[in-house]
């Protein structure tokens, strides 16, 4: 979008094995304020394993990742305790971050007021889904990594996630996504895989 | 570098090791019927009782604490927190440590302190020397608990990794296990064993924390 803005997230010449076949190769990713990159690609063509990757949780076989700001990781599996409840969760996250963040707005925000102090064994796949979408808010992070965000959401919890996206990046923000089929808000770039 | 994650990883561990209400009461009655048992198995009598007494209490810590380690690093491993405690600006070894310390604290330390009654159980004498035990136990057991960490963190991806725990942790525990039952033997040797139990943990919690850590940045990987 904004060519001259400093890059957020730099991924140069990555390259990735799993078992014996090369999951993909010398891809390069750059993510400046306002841009939203998409992860494109059939099941299995490796958009989860490049954005673990940029995120550090995966070492690349080849090529090197720069972080150049602080994201925030919502990946596929939820991060939520059976035992826990939304509140706690933020709460927990809040505290771990040392960021003093309101949780009550942001679960009113997220549309989880009525079930946030009921046990995640007991909540929907999309209440788990908005739970873990919280986090996005409690701390201001310039980059935003997610892994299949409209996942066992409702279309009320799509818009959602459209407007926090749209949100983030008037912010100077920046979001990569693996997302399958439509999305609810123009991307600046396409990456397939 | 800020402590903050470090309390966030503690407070949900001890969160976790209370979750459905059994805590600390699931160890000790682990503990309570194995020590039931052992008359049953062995005899009841009285000598015999008093000599084995001590070691059973240890056998019983470390099993303990395998029993209880399974679920600390898969559980984060399958539901994803394990990928958001990798990210949260911690060192990863320090937030292995702060969950193995709040597990510890959860199921170690309470049986280390109910040992006294347990060994009253196996004939033992009431003295205060059964106190002084109870630290060893609790010493000894903080050792087991950093060994059977790094067991679970290894196997924090493997389903039925428990018996894996095992294989890893056991021959770790062996100095502890020796330098706890020397103690309290009584015979030549034993003064200075407790410095030696004590030095075996303090080696177990330097260096486990960062083998915990290299096993989780493989499991996440």
């Amino acid at each position: 979008m904004n060519s001259q803005a400093p890059s957020l997230l730099t991924g140069a010449g990555l390259g990735m094995i799993r078992g014996e076949r090369v999951l993909f190769r010398e891809v390069s990713v750059a993510v400046r304020a306002g841009d939203a990159l998409l992860l494109r690609g059939a099941n299995g063509a490796g958009k989860t394993t490049l954005l673990r990757i940029l995120a550090g949780l995966t070492r690349p076989e080849a090529g090197r990742v720069t972080r150049a700001a602080a994201h925030h990781w919502v990946g596929h599996r939820e991060g939520l305790k059976p035992q826990e409840t939304p509140r706690e969760h933020l709460k927990l996250w809040a505290q771990a971050w040392g960021c003093g963040a309101e949780t009550d707005s942001v679960l009113t925000r997220m549309g989880l007021a009525r079930p946030a102090d009921v046990a995640g064994r007991y909540l929907s796949a999309g209440q788990r889904r908005r739970t873990a979408l919280a986090r996005l808010l409690l701390e201001d992070r310039p980059v935003w990594l997610l892994d299949e965000p409209y996942t066992a959401l409702d279309a009320d919890g799509r818009k959602l996630v459209d407007d926090l996206i749209a949100a983030h990046r008037g912010k100077g923000g920046a979001v990569v996504a693996a997302i399958h089929g439509e999305t609810g808000f123009a991307a600046s770039g396409d990456l397939s895989l | 570098m800020s402590a903050a994650p470090i309390l966030a990883a503690f407070r949900q561990s001890l969160g976790e090791a209370w979750a459905g209400g059994a805590g600390a009461l699931l160890p000790l009655g682990f503990l309570g019927g194995a020590a039931v048992l052992v008359p049953l198995g062995i005899g009841s009598d009285g000598e015999t009782l008093k000599a084995v007494g001590p070691g059973i209490i240890w056998v019983a810590l470390a099993l303990a604490s395998l029993v209880t380690l399974e679920r600390i690093f898969q559980s984060d491993a399958e539901d994803g927190t394990l990928d958001l405690w990798l990210q949260a600006g911690a060192p990863v070894s320090a937030i292995a440590a702060a969950k193995t310390l709040a597990h510890w604290l959860s199921a170690g330390l309470p049986l280390a302190l109910f040992s006294p009654l347990l060994a009253l159980m196996f004939q033992a004498e009431a003295s205060p020397a059964l106190l002084v035990n109870a630290g060893l136990y609790a010493l000894g057991s903080l050792a087991f608990f950093f060994w059977g960490g790094v067991g679970a963190a290894l196997s924090a991806t493997v389903r039925r990794g428990g018996l894996l725990i095992s294989l890893i942790a056991l021959p770790l525990y062996v100095p502890t296990a020796i330098f706890g039952a020397l103690a309290m033997s009584g015979g030549p040797g034993s003064a200075g064993a407790p410095l030696f139990l004590a030095a075996s943990t303090l080696f177990a919690c330097a260096v486990a924390p960062y083998a915990m850590a290299a096993a989780l940045r493989l499991a996440a990987d």
